[in-house]
């Protein structure tokens, strides 16, 4: 296939002028960031989806103890495309959040600082977030190729069983997002949206 | 008659499934050009440049170009003709394993009620239809679910008119919001029975990316949901400008003078789908 003659001049491998933030956070930088705010992300977050979730929320129902420890950490939703030989990771875009929005509040109150996925959160979750000062981000859905560029490492913590719904740990470097609930409540959906009209 | 081995009808589906996910048609590129080329909004248009670099790493490195490679959606249209020796549908069934194996694509089918995997992406849901002739006709579109999820259906009385129809398309995408990965391609389904409008929606997304139905007054209708979902404003991600669809296909089947089934199928800007006929 000739795609060649429809790329953008430069090959980018995220958004133009991102702030970079280190993931974990660092003392006081959540409160520097506003929804629509595009930022880049280098350190180490968790993944985890439908099941994951389903399955860390029943060990708390349990009162047993969570294979991570989510204090301070970022969630991203995802559920990869399997490696091949030589791969860091197969495709590795966000799926849709609303479907964590049932466990999310229980996550937060462990101290889990921001999720990172696509679409619109609850209002139960928006309310969640603002209580324990945490944030959503979005990134850009179905372009599962070129985010899989920015992780550079991928490693097994738990639920293996679960195949791509497993909890896995990221490193990753350049990783484009956008803020689209900030600390203060701000939603950049509801933003554009109040432009148009 | 026509004597065709099933086996051969496992390697056209293999063959389908693994390149599907990685290279995406030039229908659909040409469409990310060209809404590219016509966005405003900064952050859309970068959006947009950046699910064209995604297709062209995909396709040069035989990723996936998203890696919710989906659950098989396969049409298979058999000719009167043909004598299938073997099990068609494990033969389709088979295809469908060994390309998820085979390409590194995600298996992401599991049962409704325990949802344990099934490990394998299988089953796909398939489609059989006849038709005159000696030929086999195989379509296969990998379905998201992110997309899939914000379907609907409505049994809208026939008082509503093509107005209504027109109102509840829209406002499905409207309440999708940036769930399915705009820009989407929206599949309309219009009349018949229940499930007849559900199929005719999904089969309407086969179609070449864009192009009208050749009924003139339903190409019309065609233009006037996608004119409106666009005048929304929601745009590339749910980030605004002005390409939340990339284009609307509508089919028609007759229905009961009592009724008026509406099904809206929508599907994301990574729009898999391919064909062969054998």
């Amino acid at each position: 296939m000739d795609i060649e003659k429809h790329l953008p001049k430069r090959e980018k491998s995220g958004f133009e002028n991102l702030k970079p933030v280190r993931v974990p956070f660092e003392e006081g930088v959540l409160e520097t960031l506003q929804a629509g705010d595009l930022i880049s992300l280098s350190g180490s977050l968790f993944t985890g989806r439908d099941q994951t979730h389903r399955r860390l929320v029943t060990l708390l129902d349990e009162g047993r103890e969570l294979p991570v420890d989510l204090k301070g950490q970022l969630l991203y939703y995802v559920g990869p495309s399997p490696a091949k030989p030589g791969q860091v990771i197969g495709a590795a875009g966000p799926t849709t959040s609303y479907r964590m929005d049932a466990y999310t509040p229980r996550l937060l109150e462990l101290g889990l600082k921001a999720t990172l996925g696509k679409g619109a959160r609850s209002m139960v979750v928006r309310a969640a977030m603002k209580k324990h000062g945490a944030i959503y981000l979005a990134t850009i859905g179905g372009a599962g190729a070129l985010l899989s560029k920015s992780i550079v490492k991928s490693e097994l913590v738990a639920f293996e069983d679960a195949g791509p719904e497993a909890l896995f740990r990221f490193e990753v470097e350049g990783f484009p997002a956008v803020v689209i609930n900030d600390i203060a409540g701000n939603d950049f959906y509801e933003i554009v949206k109040a432009r148009k009209q | 008659m026509r004597t065709l081995q099933s086996s051969e009808i496992t390697k056209a589906v293999k063959d389908l499934a693994m390149s599907a996910s990685c290279d995406l048609e030039p229908d659909i590129l040409d469409h990310l050009v060209a809404a590219r080329d016509r966005e405003k909004s900064p952050l859309a248009k970068n959006a947009l440049e950046m699910l064209i670099t995604n297709a062209n790493i995909a396709s040069r490195e035989q990723i996936p170009v998203c890696q919710d490679t989906g659950i098989g959606v396969v049409f298979i249209s058999v000719g009167q003709e043909v004598i299938i020796e073997g099990d068609l549908e494990n033969a389709v069934q088979e295809g469908i394993r060994a390309g998820y194996d085979e390409g590194y694509l995600r298996k992401s089918v599991c049962d409704p009620v325990t949802r344990k995997n099934t490990g394998t992406n299988v089953p796909a849901v398939v489609h059989y239809e006849l038709e005159p002739g000696d030929r086999v006709h195989i379509a296969f579109l990998p379905k998201g679910c992110g997309s899939e999820n914000m379907s609907g259906l409505v049994m809208l009385p026939p008082s509503a008119g093509i107005a209504g129809v027109v109102d509840y398309v829209v406002q499905k995408v409207k309440d999708a919001g940036s769930n399915p990965c705009p820009p989407v391609v929206v599949g309309v389904g219009l009349g018949g029975t229940f499930e007849k409008a559900a199929l005719l929606a999904k089969k309407s997304l086969l179609r070449p990316l864009g192009e009208p139905n050749p009924d003139k007054n339903v190409a019309e209708i065609e233009q006037e949901i996608l004119q409106r979902i666009n005048r929304e404003g929601q745009g590339v991600m749910g980030w605004g400008g002005v390409n939340t669809a990339l284009a609307v296909h509508m089919e028609t089947y007759p229905t009961h003078i009592a009724s008026l089934p509406v099904a809206v199928n929508i599907q994301c800007h990574a729009h898999r789908h391919k064909e062969v006929e054998l």
